[in-house]
């Protein structure tokens, strides 16, 4: 066989110009598509964004101005939609620890090796993809209908999505987990709840509580967002305040430095106890 | 010798703190969730919720989206008699035609509810209600008041007074007012969810649609029937495929907007490729402040400035997704190895050269795996952001739910929310997967 080295050559050169060709159209179908997009996205729009776009700091110039106007009352309202506020924090604390039961319960029962029924191992994650298929707006609105406004159906709804979420995290985690110590404990005689307990729960528990911070916080988000539906809490505050009006915004302007202070706290926690958990689990 | 028991004790000393420790904390973490739950039942008041709790209200939802209802209303003023599903306009029956359980004969009309209950709507604004297992109510307007036959204590599904009367059965419902007498008679499936009554597809299989012979002269049958379809006034498919893709497109360009914004800034941000370190130290401020403001303020802001409508909805995502795009890029970025770049740079190239060989091939998958996670959990973003900023499926789900009378429609919507949310991660899981796994 003769060996050409040209031709390799030119066979890598040909290659490479087609990876580029299909690069190419790759980005100049995408780019095509965002450009694309925003003409449809705009047109649709009720108001024009070049139209918009000088006026995108009227609002909160205006409610900067009645801040101003009412500076010393400032205090004076965050005091008094601190229990609002609590509300939602409840709202996404509880969600989250319910959702992370639950999540639990239905990763160790769709994990391979762990499971106790194999068989089901399909019917379970399919309900996890269910349960985060679902948005929670969608459990929050038909709750409201028939349980009345309040912290009860953003609860729910936010742990139903929590569950699906958590449970394929978790479920990832399980994947990695050592069988060894369940296989002991099964050598003993020991039951599932048993054997999950104590031979699973204590090694991934570090990485379930990093996931858990890691959903508590996207839940403080999504309970102030669906409390703007109408399902209390801080959300449900903003949407009263807002609608006063022009001369009223610094009731509007206390509630957003609440948001805004809680988000970054938690945010800025949630990172330094999972960095802490992370360089731990290193020694 | 007595140096290793010493350590012995020592030993069994620490070892009894650690288990008393683990026992410790085994005990005080479940019991601190539970005090905290206890906290909340209260504060959240469960118990007051057990009564606030409208269960009819649950029982209309369930019923409504997986039936619906014909009604059948007579004018007490005219003696006119029509048939309309679910009471709408749309859904009339066009005047002299009627389903067969309902039979007109002369002055009176005989509506069949099935189960052997029958309501006959007799002249003078009278009306007989035959029920098999509890006997024949008869009411009329004499004047200004109802009156009836029935006498003594009334069971819960009859509610009479003198300006109203309604009895609800579990084959349908009669309710008698000085305006009007009505009577819903409940039908299981979603009715005119392919053809509305006026259209000359109305009642045809799919078999007839596509093989049988030519409904309208001169029109294909496929092409009218998809026409019909398409744009069916009770249903509203078109605008629901444009609300749904509002939605998507939403999500589009937030997601993908933000990441070309965050790109070049993330470089700015990460601290081997930083230029000066106060523009990395203020530029991870300005991120954490994007984030910081939750999407629902950047909503409002917006919402000011555009007004209602998907580029508002758009907007608000991409400046949020800048804010984690942002930190979690330049993160990647300060993971990168710098053999790859030494190696580029060796070669004498560009610092373009270096970036586009040495750098971007080795952060793409992992970019690209978290650009398209963000896009699958922004569709269900997109879905909530348009109920507020008025754009998309979500604004058609929270006017449904706000008017509460079609629930047949919100369950339509929500199936299709759910396919759409359930569709956006299939694909972007299985790109993913191709990404990562090389293609």
């Amino acid at each position: 066989m003769t060996y050409i080295p040209m031709d390799t050559r030119s066979h890598y050169a040909a290659l490479v110009r087609r990876k580029r060709l299909y690069g190419g159209l790759t980005l100049g179908i995408f780019a095509l598509l965002m450009i694309s997009g925003f003409g449809l996205a705009n047109e649709r729009n009720a108001g024009g964004f070049w139209t918009g776009l000088p006026q995108i700091f009227d609002f909160p110039a205006a409610v900067w101005a009645d801040t101003a106007k009412h500076l010393a009352e400032i205090p004076a309202h965050l005091v008094h939609y601190f229990p609002a506020l609590l509300e939602t924090i409840n709202i996404a604390a509880v969600s989250t620890l319910v959702g992370a039961l639950f999540g639990t319960v239905l990763s160790l029962l769709s994990t391979r090796g762990l499971a106790p029924w194999p068989a089901m191992i399909p019917v379970f994650r399919r309900i996890m993809d269910i349960l985060r298929a679902v948005p929670e707006i969608v459990i929050a609105l038909m709750l409201i209908f028939v349980l009345g406004g309040g912290p009860v159906p953003a609860m729910i709804a936010i742990a139903f999505h929590t569950s699906g979420a958590l449970g394929k995290l978790f479920s990832e985690v399980n994947e990695n987990a050592d069988l060894k110590p369940v296989e002991g404990l099964a050598s003993v005689g020991a039951k599932w709840g048993q054997r999950m307990w104590l031979g699973v729960i204590p090694q991934v528990a570090p990485n379930y509580f990093s996931y858990g911070l890691l959903r508590f916080e996207i839940n403080i988000r999504a309970s102030a967002i669906l409390g703007f539906v109408g399902a209390g809490g801080i959300g449900y505050e903003l949407k009263n305040t807002m609608s006063w009006g022009q001369g009223k915004f610094d009731e509007a302007a206390a509630i957003f430095l609440l948001l805004f202070l809680t988000i970054v706290a938690f945010d800025q926690l949630s990172s330094y106890i999972r960095n802490r958990l992370i360089s731990e689990g290193g020694h | 010798m007595s140096t290793d028991v010493l350590s012995r004790d020592t030993l069994y000393a620490a070892s009894d703190r650690i288990f008393l420790r683990k026992k410790l904390v085994s005990i005080a973490l479940p019991a601190v969730v539970l005090a905290y739950l206890a906290y909340v039942f209260f504060a959240f008041d469960i118990l007051g919720l057990a009564e606030r709790a409208r269960w009819d209200n649950a029982q209309t939802l369930m019923s409504d989206t997986y039936s619906y209802k014909t009604h059948v209303t007579r004018d007490n003023r005219s003696g006119e008699v029509s048939v309309s599903i679910e009471g709408e306009r749309k859904g009339n029956y066009p005047t002299g035609t009627a389903p067969d359980w309902v039979v007109r004969d002369g002055q009176s009309t005989r509506i069949d509810l099935g189960g052997g209950q029958i309501v006959t709507f007799l002249p003078e604004n009278a009306l007989r209600f035959e029920i098999p297992d509890y006997g024949v109510i008869e009411a009329a307007m004499s004047g200004r008041e109802i009156k009836t036959n029935l006498t003594g204590d009334l069971p819960d599904w009859i509610s009479a007074s003198k300006s109203r009367l309604q009895i609800t059965t579990d084959e349908g419902r009669v309710s008698l007012t000085r305006s009007k007498t009505e009577v819903f008679n409940y039908f299981f499936g979603w009715e005119l969810f392919w053809f509305t009554l006026d259209s000359p597809y109305y009642g045809y299989s799919l078999t007839d649609i596509l093989f049988g012979p030519q409904i309208v002269q001169g029109q294909s049958n496929i092409a009218g029937a998809v026409h019909d379809f398409w744009n069916n006034p009770m249903w509203h498919h078109n605008m629901v495929a444009w609300a749904i893709f509002e939605t998507i497109l939403m999500a589009f360009l937030g997601t993908f907007g933000a990441a070309i914004v965050a790109l070049p800034l993330a470089f700015l941000a990460a601290k081997n490729f930083a230029p000066l370190m106060a523009v990395r130290f203020a530029l991870r401020r300005v991120f954490d402040l994007f984030r910081g403001i939750d999407g629902l303020i950047w909503t409002i802001i917006l919402a000011r400035a555009f007004g209602p409508g998907p580029m508002t909805g758009a907007l608000a995502i991409l400046l949020t997704d800048t804010g984690s795009f942002g930190k979690m890029f330049s993160e990647a970025l300060e993971n990168v190895d710098s053999k790859q770049i030494e190696g580029v740079a060796s070669t004498g190239a560009a610092k373009s050269h270096v970036y586009r060989f040495g750098v971007i091939p080795q952060i793409t998958p992992i970019l690209l795996s978290q650009v398209l996670y963000f896009f699958e959990s922004n569709t269900r973003s997109a879905t909530i952001i348009g109920a507020i900023t008025g754009g998309g499926i979500g604004l058609l789900l929270t006017q449904a739910m706000l008017t509460q009378k079609d629930w047949e429609e919100v369950t339509y919507y929500i199936i299709l929310v759910v396919l759409m949310v359930m569709l956006m991660d299939t694909v972007s899981g299985w790109l993913r997967n191709k990404l990562i796994k090389g293609e």
